[in-house]
């Protein structure tokens, strides 16, 4: 079984900078690392493929030192690993995103056998979106399943999965068939620590680095600024309230005081809030007598 | 395809002039996506439908909504409640493949919709289902997609506004889909207001076939396990929210900030290094990437207000922050402030409201 197990390298803090001209973020300096999220996918695949045999692959698009996620990525059990690196996608957004990676995606299959699960974490910490799995599972025809917290059944003889979906207010149980797109969910599992023969294939492993065309990327127009129709125009940060908060003196007053006086100033400044926690407080008493 | 792209990659500014083309030029209107599962109406597609009224009126449209469902009884109330939220018209698809919220059947028939009666903006809820559908129909139409907007608008020359987050919640980011259409946006739950109901307000229904049976859908759902209410974390529409954050200094003291929830009925959560650092479980986190709240009193305890924390709470009522750093971000936007230790000050005030209420509740 093949399994593919799309990552995103993403800054590590929040100090980014907008370029001035381009608005355009400026990545230059910022540690990286692979987006948390998807290291729920990866390992999930690194399970599926302990138990079924068959390799991971690792695939990313983004600028050429996204290598180093990549290579971060076979240290935990990655058998290959795909860098989709061109110019002709920067300031590609989730459409022209999902675009270059289905295309990368169907290269993939031609030359490494077709994946019956690509993987995705359910959204990236930068961009925040959780489109793009999506987008991957349309363009490709994959039965698309987000929000799975846990895959409970795969039978790759009768090409079906049975996953758990984190739903509104509920968890719904899924059956479809391979080949599926899965976004995994935080918690779903911990990502192991690699082996040490793991860290050094991975030392020396060659990354598949493919340019637009090496990804048999004919119409650029999809990709990158020119393929993204939704046009970022301002990045700003926000304005601060003209009034800053409104300091409770504490001058000289002990912690019982101070907690009297938030209490006293914020049942003058929203009197209903004490006619709230007062019924509650009286169903809190009900029960206490209710339970003896 | 025919034509051989330049052999140069977009920079810069470039495609910030789009223009729309003339195919898209009829497309008019604001839809929301009624979200209704088993029965009942996400709250957050009445504040979608709030939002999407300000458009409409705003663009001089019609506001609808779309409910689709597995039977007539079945989306009935939402329909009624739809038109009491705002709508002018409403567009439902009805088939029993529609029972459950499935990817295939729920993409076909909002697409089918959109490329029959063509809206100019549609809004979806920023909820696992409203996510899981947006990206499917904005990639079926090859249109733009904002997800998880805080603000919407109209800009001076008609097209759609919409600003959010970005890069971990440290900037925010107005978006334009100037060439395609519809314009498409996704909003979190709480981060918009609701809507005056009013009453027996009723409109034009439209009714669309879904043109797809249950032998075409290949996913199936075998089950629905609901959650139980006493589990689950209900942040999003408490009305007291008590939150910690690293000012708490250990997970052992995030307790504090329970005790003090407890004695005001209040929910509880934290900011996202809790998180991460396993002192909360996921769901209890408050910000751009976890929860939005909207309370009358929220209690901010050791939380120094980072912009993915701000746009999660800046629709409370009253803020309150505790804080030893007195040019902490979050004085930024808190009403009240406690310049002290969150470690010292919570105790304090749980013992003191615990006081408070005992006292006048056997007076009353």
């Amino acid at each position: 079984m093949h399994i593919v197990v799309c990552v995103k390298q993403v800054p590590d803090s929040a100090q980014i900078r907008v370029h001035p001209v381009t608005n355009t973020i400026m990545r230059q300096g910022v540690p990286t690392i692979i987006n948390p999220y998807d290291l729920f996918a990866l390992e999930e695949a690194l399970r599926l493929r302990d138990k079924f045999g068959g390799e991971v692959t690792v695939l990313t698009m983004g600028p050429p030192m996204a290598e180093d996620s990549l290579r971060k990525a076979m240290t935990f059990g990655a058998d290959r690993a795909v860098l989709l690196t061109d110019r002709f996608f920067a300031g590609s957004d989730t459409l022209a995103t999902s675009f270059a990676l289905a295309e990368a995606l169907k290269k993939i299959g031609t030359d490494f056998g077709e994946p019956s699960i690509v993987f995705t974490g359910k959204q990236t910490i930068d961009g925040d979106t959780a489109q793009v799995g999506p987008g991957i599972a349309k363009r490709l025809k994959l039965n698309q399943l987000t929000y799975v917290a846990k895959i409970s059944d795969l039978d790759p003889d009768r090409e079906t999965i049975t996953v758990e979906r984190r739903a509104e207010g509920g968890i719904q149980v899924l059956e479809t068939r391979l080949p599926v797109l899965v976004t995994m969910l935080e918690g779903s599992n911990e990502i192991r620590r690699g082996s040490l023969e793991d860290a050094l294939r991975a030392a020396k492993a060659d990354v598949v680095k493919w340019s637009a065309a090496d990804a048999g990327i004919e119409d650029l127009t999809k990709c990158g600024l020119r393929g993204s129709p939704t046009i970022v125009k301002k990045i700003f940060s926000p304005d601060p309230r003209s009034e800053k908060a409104h300091p409770i003196d504490t001058t000289d007053l002990s912690m019982d005081d101070i907690a009297q006086a938030l209490m006293d100033e914020l049942f003058q400044r929203q009197p209903e809030l004490e006619g709230e926690f007062l019924r509650f407080a009286a169903t809190q008493f009900g029960q206490e007598v209710g339970h003896g | 395809m025919a034509e051989a792209p330049k052999a140069k990659p977009a920079a810069g500014r470039a495609g910030t002039k789009k223009e729309l083309p003339d195919h898209f030029k009829a497309y008019k209107h604001v839809w929301v996506a009624i979200e209704c599962e088993h029965g009942a109406v996400h709250p957050v597609s009445f504040e979608l439908l709030c939002e999407g009224r300000k458009l409409a009126d705003k663009r001089g449209v019609e506001l609808a909504g779309v409910v689709m469902g597995g039977s007539e009884d079945a989306i009935a109330e939402a329909v009624a409640q739809t038109f009491e939220y705002g709508a002018d018209v409403v567009y439902t698809v009805v088939d029993p493949v529609l029972t459950h919220y499935r990817n295939e059947p729920y993409t076909k028939a909002m697409t089918d919709l959109v490329n029959t009666y063509q809206p100019e903006i549609l809004l979806l809820g920023a909820t696992n289902l409203g996510r899981d559908l947006a990206g499917s129909v904005a990639t079926t139409l090859l249109t733009g997609l904002t997800a998880d907007c805080t603000e919407l608008a109209i800009d001076d020359e008609g097209s759609l506004a919409a600003t959010r987050p970005t890069f971990g919640g440290s900037l925010l980011c107005t978006i334009f889909t100037l060439n395609y259409r519809p314009q498409m946006a996704t909003v979190r739950p709480r981060v918009m207001s609701m809507p005056e109901r009013q009453e027996g307000k009723r409109g034009k229904v439209i009714s669309h076939p879904l043109g797809m049976g249950e032998d075409d859908v290949v996913t199936k759902v075998l089950q629905f396990v609901a959650d139980r209410e006493t589990d689950k974390a209900q942040l999003p529409y408490a009305d007291i929210v008590v939150a910690g954050g690293l000012g708490l200094r250990s997970a052992e003291n995030f307790q504090l900030v329970k005790n003090l929830a407890a004695v005001l009925g209040a929910e509880y959560g934290g900011s996202r290094p809790l998180v991460q650092k396993g002192w909360i479980s996921a769901d209890r986190q408050i910000g751009q990437t976890g929860k939005t709240i909207r309370p009358k009193l929220y209690i901010a305890a050791g939380i120094s207000g980072a912009i993915q924390h701000r746009v999660g709470v800046e629709g409370a009522d009253l803020i309150v922050a505790i804080n030893t750093d007195a040019n902490a971000p979050i004085m930024d936007f808190a009403n009240l402030a406690i310049i002290a230790d969150a470690v010292q000050v919570l105790p304090a005030l749980t013992e003191a409201f615990r006081k408070h209420l005992s006292v006048n509740r056997m007076a009353g």
